[in-house]
């Protein structure tokens, strides 16, 4: 028995030795110890052993065992890393071969410029809310205290429906249908599609994008609606981005003024895009007249506000330096996807 | 609006500031500078020279030496030009001189010979774009040795042109704008002097004015110069109406345009001899009234227009131009001056009538003072009695019943204060509103006492734009929203929106945006019936073109636009969508608007087929957490291939259409076949999206695969099958996964061969393989009893 056992040793030693990959590692492993395995035959032929000697070949058959398992996981280890460093040797690959990217989509350049908006006003506490475009007379010029027959109806070329009906020419009718229904604290946006009848060129669209803002509430001041728009132009344009209010006139605000940034391209120098004088014009705004409010039945002695509207097209323009807004409507792929 | 400063700086100082800084600052208080007109900004060192002798150069046939007085001494220059001739007045660009376009004059020797600057002509002194006389500019005989040609040529008018809003036509006037100048830079405002001898002859005696409606025209005055010579008007006058952009008559008509430009009142100068009856009548135009107006056209007027007659006919379109039959001509000897106040809205609409503005009704149109009318009457008598040679006669006809007074408006610093976020004090304020012709009365309170041409203040917030803008809208100190905080945030609607663009985006396509104005054509290019609902349309009354006169009900021809439009750019191919609107009018006639309706349309082409286009479908669907959506076969839609479209339906409700476009439609929009839509009703997916997601705990037992490959007839269709193995199989059956479909060789004529993979689990023990085997063998069973279908092995 002694014997036997002494010699699977030699001969299981001399089987790992010229074993040649971990396949063979495994083959051995199941020729001595597997359950076939001449080890284990001899292990389970204890019983034919006289009892006194059994604890010493127990022991020795162990011990046999023990050996031959050290010597599997020490053989299996470093065959294993001598494959694994052949096979990374091999597996040099051409790393400039091009990336298998997934087909790519994108948002369109209007809606990017949108959703950054959105983000600084919905930071700053603002709702986004929309309204319609096909509108009543009413809301687009009335309730903005542009009645009928006045001279600023003629710089807005309007289309309309019939005599009460019209194609919004601006998203500032949202703000009437708004206070109509709610009363303040109010600060909302009002994106949406307007329309003018200008004949498209580089610089004019029949339908076009604007983003109305609104805040009512008591004690809003002009030095508000100049924080606020402050805040939206550092958060569009960059930290360094400066503005100047310019008075101006507007039906529905009083007083009103139209915003400049400093040049997002020369930052104040001059260059081709403001030409020259180092500001862009953005929005206009103003504070919201007291004729809007008594008309939408909000108490202009107990409240104030300011409103704004700004021209998505032009910010996006300004923001990527596009010179013609009719590329937004082309919606060539070699154009959207750029963005 | 376009003034020149030097008639600016009549009425108050403004010489000594810098051209571009006053333009600035008049911005900056309100006066919005259009653009600053600086034509002889890049010359300088370029004086007034006489050529006193004229020689061969020397050594070069085509070159000239001259001697030339330029004033500061006789200095040598050598020119090539031939039209030069010894005592010529020419402008020379002396050493170290420069010119339009960064170009600079330097002492020099041309082919040997000293040169001491240049002669110019009018093309190198910016006067025009192209060399339209050949050679040197040649000035006047008379004009003096040594000058600035700046002076000489006029090119120190500098001008602004001012942006004037509609609610501030006072400022259409050279006055207005200085008063507006004496704000800004504090300085005190001289208004003219207007004084003239009148004779013993009574206007009134000449003429009778009668308004017939006074809401046509709130003031009507005139006055009478007679012994008048109609002639050119001197320099002085010929410049400076040209430097405003008006273009010199003669010394009458001049004169009106002078004194509307400088008062911002238009007035109007008639023939006497012309004036039948001795007699004005300001009255309706009758419907059908024609008259010849001074650019010679015959205008058809109506009874909305107001016409200056006689007692015999129309001699002006008030407030808008002059008659021929009455115009000022050469031998002109007694003018009536009409200086007037129309009702500005019905001038505003006469010119768009009759489709043309003129200073006089751009000016009218936005209402004027009639406090305004005399002073500028009487500047005008006076200057064409001046410029004419004439007498004004005795008195002036004016018919003005309602006048209008000064009102006052209570003001408080505090609110102002408190409104605009300053701290001004009263003082500063009230000197502000004095600068501005407006006086504050102190009466307990504060009240402003408002000038009568200043129609535009009405409350006290109009006050505090007045205070703003001089204090500096720049000076109000930028401050965030104080007070009751606000949740923001987008509604549910536009956070679907949002993330169907992720979705979509996510999976390769580009977001478009298109004009929801569309053709009445559109229809029938998408095969879309003649009686459909859709083509029921919101029509615009005033279109740009046919092209784009109704609001769209359906995003499928701008999308189809689209295609075509990369697709002729030769791009291969490309999957879009839009979220946009229809427009739907309702049945209802009370309402007015029409319902706009939001609609998601995905569209693809060159490459891709229905199925890649239904898994973008899917895709998003899934997303939005809408279950138990199910593709419906749609044969009858005429837009779409009629074998490969598809209703998608959840419930009763209609979420959609897709498909291949039909290829009669492709074909007119200029794409290949194989153009696939999908066309969904947003709003309706808006209502039944769940984003609400809920953990479901993961399986705790094994799952047991099983296959299955059958041979049906052609035309089951996958669902079918699909719902005879969840039916059959019941809540055992986790999932089935289609994997292989199949036609052609070793698949019989009219059949397909189609395989499934079937995953069973339990969620309360471990499903053993009788159970399993029991429950396949019997969904194989009944695709076969079902379906007609056969087990393939």
């Amino acid at each position: 028995m002694k014997e036997k056992l002494m010699a699977i040793r030699e001969e299981a030693a001399a089987d790992i030795r010229n074993a040649k990959s971990s396949g063979e590692i495994d083959s051995v492993r199941v020729k001595y110890l597997g359950k076939r395995g001449s080890l284990t035959q001899v292990l389970r032929s204890m019983g034919s052993i006289a009892p006194k000697d059994r604890p010493a070949i127990g022991r020795l058959g162990n011990e046999v065992r023990n050996e031959i398992e050290g010597l599997l996981k020490e053989a299996d280890e470093s065959l294993k890393m001598k494959e694994r460093g052949e096979k990374i040797s091999s597996g040099t690959i051409d790393i400039s071969l091009p990336g298998k990217a997934p087909q790519r989509g994108a948002k369109h350049p209007l809606t990017q410029v949108l959703d950054e908006v959105k983000e600084i006003f919905i930071g700053m506490g603002f709702s986004v809310v929309e309204g319609p475009e096909v509108e009543l007379d009413y809301y687009n010029f009335e309730a903005m205290n542009i009645p009928k027959d006045h001279p600023a109806r003629d710089v807005q070329d309007t289309f309309y429906i019939n005599d009460e009906v019209l194609l919004r020419t601006q998203t500032s009718p949202m703000q009437a249908r708004y206070m109509e229904k709610h009363q303040p604290p109010i600060r909302i946006i009002v994106p949406g599609r307007v329309y003018r009848s200008d004949t498209p060129d580089a610089s004019h669209s029949p339908v076009f994008t604007q983003i109305e803002g609104l805040v009512v509430d008591d004690g809003i001041t002009m030095g508000n609606l100049k924080g606020t728009l402050d805040v939206f132009a550092k958060g569009l344009f960059g930290e360094k981005t400066r503005t100047k209010f310019r008075p101006h006139h507007f039906n529905f605000t009083e007083p009103s003024a139209e915003v400049d940034v400093s040049c997002v391209i020369c930052n104040g120098k001059g260059c081709k895009l403001c030409k020259g004088t180092g500001w862009i014009e953005i929005l206009g705004c103003g504070m919201v007249h007291r004729r809007v409010f008594e008309m939408c039945g909000i108490d202009p002695k107990k409240y104030t506000g300011f409103a704004f509207g700004i021209g998505l097209e032009r910010i996006a323009l300004i923001k990527y330096g596009i010179d013609d807004i009719r590329l937004f409507y082309d919606n060539d792929i070699r154009f959207l996807n750029q963005f | 609006m376009l003034a020149p400063l030097k008639w600016i700086n009549d009425y108050v100082k403004i010489d000594d500031i810098a051209p571009q800084t006053f333009a600035d600052m008049m911005t900056m208080s309100g006066s919005k500078v259009e653009e600053l007109i600086e034509p002889g900004k890049e010359i300088s060192n370029v004086v007034t020279g006489r050529i006193l002798k004229i020689e061969k150069h020397p050594h070069a046939d085509r070159l000239l030496v001259c001697q030339v007085d330029a004033g500061s001494g006789v200095i040598q220059i050598v020119t090539g030009a031939g039209n030069v001739r010894e005592g010529n007045m020419v402008p020379v660009a002396l050493h170290g001189s420069s010119l339009p376009g960064g170009v600079r004059i330097k002492r020099g020797k041309l082919r040997g010979m000293e040169s001491d600057g240049m002669m110019c002509s009018s093309l190198e002194l910016g006067l025009e774009e192209e060399d339209a006389v050949h050679g040197i500019y040649i000035l006047p005989e008379d004009t003096p040795v040594g000058r600035d040609v700046k002076e000489v040529l006029g090119l120190d008018n500098v001008a602004v042109d001012f942006e004037i809003t509609s609610n501030r036509p006072d400022c259409l006037g050279m006055i207005g704008l200085a008063r507006e100048a004496s704000a800004t830079f504090g300085r005190e405002l001289h208004l003219p002097e207007v004084s003239f001898a009148e004779s013993g002859e009574r206007t009134e005696d000449y003429i009778d004015v009668e308004i017939k409606d006074r809401q046509l025209c709130s003031r009507y005055a005139a006055r009478i110069v007679k012994g008048i010579t109609i002639k050119d008007s001197p320099e002085w006058m010929k410049e400076r109406l040209t430097a405003a952009g008006v273009r010199p008559i003669n010394n009458v008509v001049d004169v009106t345009n002078y004194v509307m430009l400088e008062y911002g009142q238009p007035l109007h100068a008639f023939d006497y001899r012309m004036i039948d009856g001795g007699k004005i009548i300001v009255r309706s135009a009758g419907d059908g009234e024609r008259i010849i107006t001074l650019d010679g056209k015959e205008r058809l007027l109506d009874s909305s227009m107001i016409v200056i007659a006689d007692t015999k006919k129309a001699l002006v379109v008030a407030g808008v131009m002059g008659g021929e039959n009455s115009e000022v001509e050469r031998d002109t000897t007694t003018v009536m001056l009409e200086s007037a106040t129309f009702n500005g809205t019905a001038i505003r609409m006469a010119s768009k009538k009759l489709g043309f503005r003129t200073e006089a009704s751009s000016r009218f149109e936005k209402g004027l003072d009639p406090n305004t009318v005399i002073a500028a009457l009487d500047r005008a008598a006076q200057m064409v009695a001046e410029l004419g040679g004439g007498v004004v006669l005795g008195g002036a006809v004016d018919r003005y019943q309602q006048r209008k007074e000064p009102w006052t408006i209570d003001i408080s610093a505090k609110r102002i204060n408190r409104f605009l976020g300053t701290d001004i004090s009263e003082e500063d304020m009230v000197r502000m509103l004095e600068s501005l012709g407006i006086r504050v009365i102190r009466d307990g309170g504060l009240k402003a006492l408002i000038p009568t041409f200043r129609a535009d203040l009405e409350n006290e917030p109009d006050i505090a734009e007045e205070i703003a803008r001089l204090y500096g809208y720049n000076n109000i100190r930028s401050t965030l929203i104080s007070g009751e905080t606000t949740q923001g945030g987008r509604t549910r609607e536009q956070i679907i929106q949002d993330i169907a663009r992720d979705v979509l985006t996510g999976a390769g396509m580009y977001e478009v945006i298109t004009y929801s104005l569309a053709s009445p054509r559109d229809f029938d290019r998408v095969n879309i019936p003649s009686d459909s609902r859709l083509r029921k349309v919101v029509r615009i009354a005033n279109p740009l073109s046919e092209d784009l006169s109704i609001m769209r009900t359906t995003l499928v021809p701008s999308m189809l636009e689209v295609m075509n439009r990369n697709y002729s750019k030769k791009i291969d191919g490309g999957m879009f969508f839009e979220i946009g609107k229809t427009y739907n009018p309702l049945d209802d006639p009370k309402e007015k608007l029409p319902e706009e309706d939001n609609v998601l349309i995905l569209g693809m082409y060159g490459g891709g087929d229905f199925f890649n286009l239904k898994g973008d479908v899917e895709l998003l669907l899934n997303r939005l957490g809408i279950k138990k959506y199910e593709f419906v076969r749609e044969a009858d839609n005429p837009t779409y291939h009629p074998g490969k479209t598809a209703d998608i339906l959840c419930g009763n409700s209609r979420l959609g259409i897709i498909g291949e476009i039909h290829p009669d439609v492709s074909e007119r929009y200029g794409l290949p076949e194989g153009v696939y839509i999908a066309e969904l009703d947003f709003d309706m997916i808006t209502r039944m999206s769940e984003l609400g997601k809920k953990f479901k705990k993961l399986p705790k037992y094994p799952a047991v695969e099983r296959d299955i490959a059958l041979l049906v007839p052609e035309d089951v269709m996958c669902s079918q099958i699909e719902g005879v193995i969840r039916r059959t199989g019941g809540a055992l059956v986790e999932s089935v996964k289609l994997f292989d479909v199949y036609t052609g060789k070793q698949v019989p004529e009219g059949k397909k061969s189609i395989a499934y993979s079937v995953v069973y689990r339990s969620d309360s023990g471990t499903l053993v393989d009788e159970e399993v085997n029991g429950l396949h063998q019997r969904i194989v069973e009944a695709v076969k009893s079902e379906l007609g279908a056969q087990l393939r092995l």
